[in-house]
């Protein structure tokens, strides 16, 4: 006797449909349109000042890079001559910027680890806000606190630099004129780029794992011992992260660096003197007086400045994603 | 139970407290090294305001230092000194932020009287004595460029904040980072693209909308930033609840999650306001400058704070400086304000 075994029938599965509603669909398209005015932002930026800066970008080629000079003449015939190069900008962009992360950036660190393991609940609170309060200054305030009171009290700084660490190239000066220098206008910089870096500094001090912290303190560590040995190691890359942040933003800064800066069409290395400029306050420098070959070659070096600070932010921002996931 | 509670309660201990003896010890070190600071300066050549500083803190450490060497050894030394080090950074910090704030207001106020906010500059000339004219004409221009920017960048950035964190479409990734890379755009460079992409190509000359548009380049980022955090902020279960209850995503975007998120995304807007109040570079390409009213924000220069101080900076008589200072105290008073503000609507949300 044999039953058949009982044939198993699967029913087909229900279809699941998920279609949204009308409403829904229109508020995912319109939303997510919107999502892309970022992207859409950038590219024309890149677009249009490609556009309006190709004629120079053609003429003058790679020399619009490596090239010294930055002027407009007349030869025998009348024909304009015009020639664009970025070269002595470009490395006073980075001077500055370098001399703004010097000063910055140990700053930033210092007062990051005051914040999170040192200070008192009440202190803490008030200098947070006065970081954050730094954050929202204008930069021509920036400017304006730079050339009248920093200038002063640096000109003093920097006559000390000279008497003393003179022997070294960069700290010589071919005349005693020490106002209006990279020295200063780096400065200048490193007060802006501080709460920057302050506050990615601190995020990621803060999100330091508690059982790592607990762990060196039960070793007997000392508050410094387990600062140097679980808090810096984890800390580091938001650190580096969050100093390219403040690089992306002295280099893109404008008016705090006119303010202060004797722009010189001239490549500098000693700091203290005063001479330099970067990118950004020379495009406003040569703007008044431009002509419309000129203006095509302002926007080239807008170009250049736009490219520049996206690489770094770019850079800084893969830095400091990856630090902050690290420790979850 | 009664018998554990009617017993003398024990006073927790906490050894790690500093003890009097050493808040003394601590109090002796700051006197001691302040001596020694105003006797170096006095005996040796170095002086001013930096040598005391410098002094202090290099006394400070070494006095504290044998102070700690005696009771807990070199490590405590080293762990000591970390502590006065940073506290040194965070000092460092606040002068300059002190120094700022005290600056503004102590150079600003002495040009601030009642012509300086209600008259423009159309009778006075920028290095006429301070009691004529005025930068109401700026104030005004100030503000509608913040209008225009509000109606630009906050719809889109609190558009694409609500696709990052409701939608969380598969583009989310590459979004946060183009936001991201946005907020670095240096401001010269927002300037020159309005000029190069408008003025350049159609007939719109220098106005206050163009300015409006290059500061909505700027405003974006911060707006978006801050209204996904606050957005983020708003619990999971309400989303769920409201769908539960059978609304749609759009009826539960718009009567759940904004609302409760109300405060936050005007925090956000304020933000992102205080961002580009101040900002001076893409103005000077796009708005232009003028001494009077224009409240056609289509046509024509419009005069704003920034302008004003800039070209009282660059005027470089004690007259035109002294605008510059007043007209910087005023936009830092708004911004303050701005701040505060943001602040106070910030904690709103987070005590919900």
């Amino acid at each position: 006797m044999s039953i058949d075994a009982p044939v198993k029938v699967i029913p087909e599965a229900r279809k699941i449909t998920t279609k949204p509603r009308v409403s829904d669909q229109i508020f995912r398209g319109v939303v997510s349109t919107f999502s892309f005015s970022a992207l859409l932002i950038l590219s024309l930026i890149a677009v249009f000042l490609f556009l309006k800066g190709f004629a120079t970008l053609k003429s003058q080629g790679l020399g619009f890079i490596t090239g010294f000079e930055w002027s407009v003449t007349q030869d025998e015939a009348g024909k304009e001559v015009a020639v664009f190069g970025l070269q002595a900008m470009l490395i006073g962009t980075v001077v500055i910027s370098i001399i703004a992360l010097v000063v910055a950036v140990p700053l930033s660190v210092l007062t990051a680890l005051f914040l999170t393991f040192y200070a008192p609940e009440r202190i803490k609170k008030v200098l947070v806000t006065l970081v954050d309060l730094m954050a929202a200054f204008p930069s021509i305030l920036y400017g304006l606190w730079g050339f009248f009171i920093l200038m002063p009290m640096a000109e003093y700084w920097a006559k000390l630099l000279q008497k003393w660490l003179g022997w070294i190239y960069i700290f010589d000066v071919p005349q005693a004129v020490y106002s209006r220098s990279p020295f200063i206008a780096g400065l200048v910089l490193s007060v802006m780029i501080i709460p920057i870096i302050t506050s990615v500094s601190r995020e990621v001090f803060s999100q330091t794992p508690p059982d790592r912290i607990q762990a060196a303190y039960a070793l007997g560590a000392t508050k410094w011992g387990m600062i140097r040995a679980v808090v810096l190691p984890f800390g580091a890359g938001g650190v580096v992260g969050g100093s390219m942040l403040g690089l992306g933003r002295a280099f893109g800064e404008t008016v705090a660096v006119y303010s202060v800066l004797n722009i010189v069409f001239r490549t500098n290395f000693q700091i203290l003197f005063t001479q330099g400029g970067n990118v950004a306050s020379m495009i406003i420098q040569k703007w008044g007086e431009a002509a419309q070959s000129e203006i095509s070659a302002l926007m080239a070096a807008g170009l250049v400045l736009f490219i520049l600070t996206l690489i770094v932010n770019f850079l800084a921002n893969f830095v400091v994603t990856r630090a902050v996931k690290s420790g979850r | 139970m009664s018998a554990i509670s009617n017993k003398p309660s024990v006073a927790p201990t906490r050894p790690w407290a500093a003890s009097p003896r050493d808040r003394a010890m601590t109090a002796l070190s700051v006197a001691l090294s302040i001596c020694a600071t105003v006797l170096i300066v006095a005996a040796t050549p170095m002086k001013g305001k930096l040598a005391y500083f410098f002094l202090f803190f290099i006394t400070w450490f070494i006095i504290d230092s044998i102070f700690v060497a005696r009771k807990s050894g070199s490590k405590g030394v080293k762990d000591a000194l970390a502590a006065k080090v940073t506290l040194l950074g965070g000092v460092i910090v606040s002068m300059a932020v002190f120094s700022i704030l005290w600056a503004t207001l102590s150079n600003g106020i002495k040009g601030l009287n009642l012509n300086f906010v209600t008259q423009n500059m159309r009778e006075a000339s920028l290095f006429d004595p301070i009691g004529k004219g005025g930068i109401l004409h700026a104030i005004l221009g100030t503000l509608m460029l913040i209008v225009i920017a509000i109606i630009f960048s906050v719809p889109m950035g609190i558009l694409t904040a609500l696709y990052l964190t409701e939608i969380k479409g598969r583009a989310a990734g590459l979004i946060q980072f183009l936001v991201q890379a946005m907020s670095g755009v240096p401001s010269v460079v927002a300037g020159l693209f309005i000029y190069a992409a408008i003025i350049l190509n159609t007939p719109l000359r220098s106005s206050a909308f163009l300015g409006g548009l290059a500061l909505t380049i700027l405003m974006v980022p911060t707006v978006t930033r801050t209204a996904q955090e606050v957005l983020n902020l708003v619990p999971g279960d309400l989303r769920e609840a409201g769908l539960a209850m059978g609304a749609t995503q759009w009826k539960t975007v718009a009567l759940v999650v904004v609302p409760a998120a109300r405060s936050g995304l005007i925090t956000a807007t304020i933000l992102g306001v205080a961002r580009i109040a101040g900002e001076t570079a893409p103005l000077l390409f796009t708005v232009g400058v003028f001494d009077s009213y224009n409240f056609n924000p289509f046509k024509g220069d419009s005069g704003t704070i920034p302008t004003v101080v800039w070209a009282g900076l660059m005027g470089g008589t004690p007259e035109s400086i002294q605008r510059a200072w007043s007209a910087i105290l005023v936009l830092l008073i708004v911004v303050l304000i701005m701040f505060v503000a943001a602040r106070s609507f910030g904690s709103k949300q987070q005590k919900r």
